[in-house]
């Protein structure tokens, strides 16, 4: 089976504060996580293989040099950073083309509800207070195996689709309960909400990662404009 | 040799609660602790020593810009206590964030008069929290030597 080998889940952390970067890297590390840190939003696209044109800065491309070859399960990102803050990266990365399917969790050391709205409306999948815990980063696990779960339907997926929702279910539950096992902390609440959000959206996930993968060589046709 | 470890674990046990009940450290050391282990030895005095080092910085710079009444920079003040605020917070150093939100409170406002009260407090507060982690660690160490093993403290 693969998936044993693709069971690490690689997130890209962004944050100015050294301090933060180390703290967050650690969190993550000790959650079972392969961590990047980068001190800037921008580095954070650079990483990722999307090119900041220097003309206008609003225009993105995936830059034709970088291959992105690491797959990133997850951004979590700092919302106070100079120049670019985690809410333009939130958004850049969700006008992405290639890169809107990689689930964004903000952090910030404020509780300001218009802003974690805003956020979450943009399509950050979480807010997490500073200082971040442990224990916040379970919450990240679902996130990140939507993004396995859509890589490993990918095949059956054309079989699929003509069928009724209900075998469509259970042919899920399978193949959520065979991962499953190297999670096994998780509550059967999570794995039922797992399983109902990933069949109502298995039909349009599946479409992303059919039109994901086939562009993803293409680097040169993707632009996105702001 | 057992008895001088038990001995040794008791005292840091000891001094660890006593951090907890003055106010100097608060529940988030305790999950600092949690992010160390065999793999990462010394992450607990590489976190702290980073943000001793931020502190004596940012404490450093917002003393210039407090320096002259006729010309303060507020702003990077407020900076430099965001930054203070956040970062004592992460650690666990429970007086230091209870200055830094005071501090923030005369920054606000524009007092002059009481952000340097602040920052003559937290530079007390920090300096006394390092020597009493440095204290903490030489007792780690200790016990290390001895051959024993660091207790897990929880404080509820």
């Amino acid at each position: 089976m693969g998936m044993e080998t693709e069971s690490q889940f690689h997130v890209l952390a962004v944050d100015d504060s050294l301090f933060d970067r180390k703290m967050i890297e650690r969190l993550l590390q000790k959650s079972s996580c392969q961590v990047t840190t980068v001190d800037s939003g921008s580095k954070a696209l650079e990483f990722l293989g999307l090119r900041v044109d220097d003309e206008d800065p609003n225009v993105l491309s995936t830059s034709p040099h970088i291959h992105q070859e690491v797959e990133i399960n997850l951004i979590i990102t700092d919302y106070c950073m100079p120049g670019m803050t985690g809410y333009d990266l939130l958004k850049k990365v969700k006008e992405s083309a290639a890169f809107k399917s990689i689930p964004v969790v903000i952090m910030s050391s404020e509780n300001v509800p218009a802003r974690i709205s805003r956020c979450l409306e943009e399509g950050a999948e979480e807010f997490f207070l500073k200082p971040v815990k442990l224990a916040d980063l379970t919450k990240l696990k679902p996130h990140m195996m939507k993004t396995k779960l859509k890589k490993e339907s990918e095949k059956p997926a054309k079989e699929e689709e003509s069928e009724v929702s209900k075998p469509e279910i259970e042919e899920e539950e399978e193949a959520v309960i065979e991962i499953l096992p190297l999670h096994q902390e998780l509550e059967s609440e999570q794995l039922e909400t797992m399983v109902s959000s990933s069949s109502s959206n298995k039909r349009k996930a599946m479409e992303e990662v059919i039109s994901t993968d086939r562009s993803r060589p293409k680097y040169n046709d993707i632009t996105t404009s702001v | 040799m057992n008895t001088i470890v038990a001995q040794l674990q008791r005292q840091f046990q000891g001094y660890i609660v006593s951090l907890y009940q003055q106010g100097y450290l608060d529940n988030q050391f305790t999950e600092l602790r949690k992010l160390q282990d065999e793999g990462s030895p010394d992450f607990v005095a590489e976190v702290v020593s980073l943000f001793f080092d931020d502190c004596a910085k940012l404490i450093n710079d917002m003393s210039t810009s407090l320096e002259r009444p006729d010309h303060v920079d507020f702003k990077q003040v407020d900076s430099g206590v965001h930054q203070l605020k956040g970062s004592s917070s992460s650690v666990g150093a429970r007086r230091v964030k209870s200055v830094c939100i005071a501090f923030k409170e005369c920054c606000d406002v524009q007092n002059r008069e009481g952000c340097l009260r602040c920052l003559q407090q937290v530079d007390y507060e920090y300096k006394m929290l390092k020597t009493k982690l440095q204290d903490l660690f030489n007792l780690e160490q200790q016990i290390l030597q001895a051959g024993g093993t660091i207790p897990q403290v929880s404080m509820n």
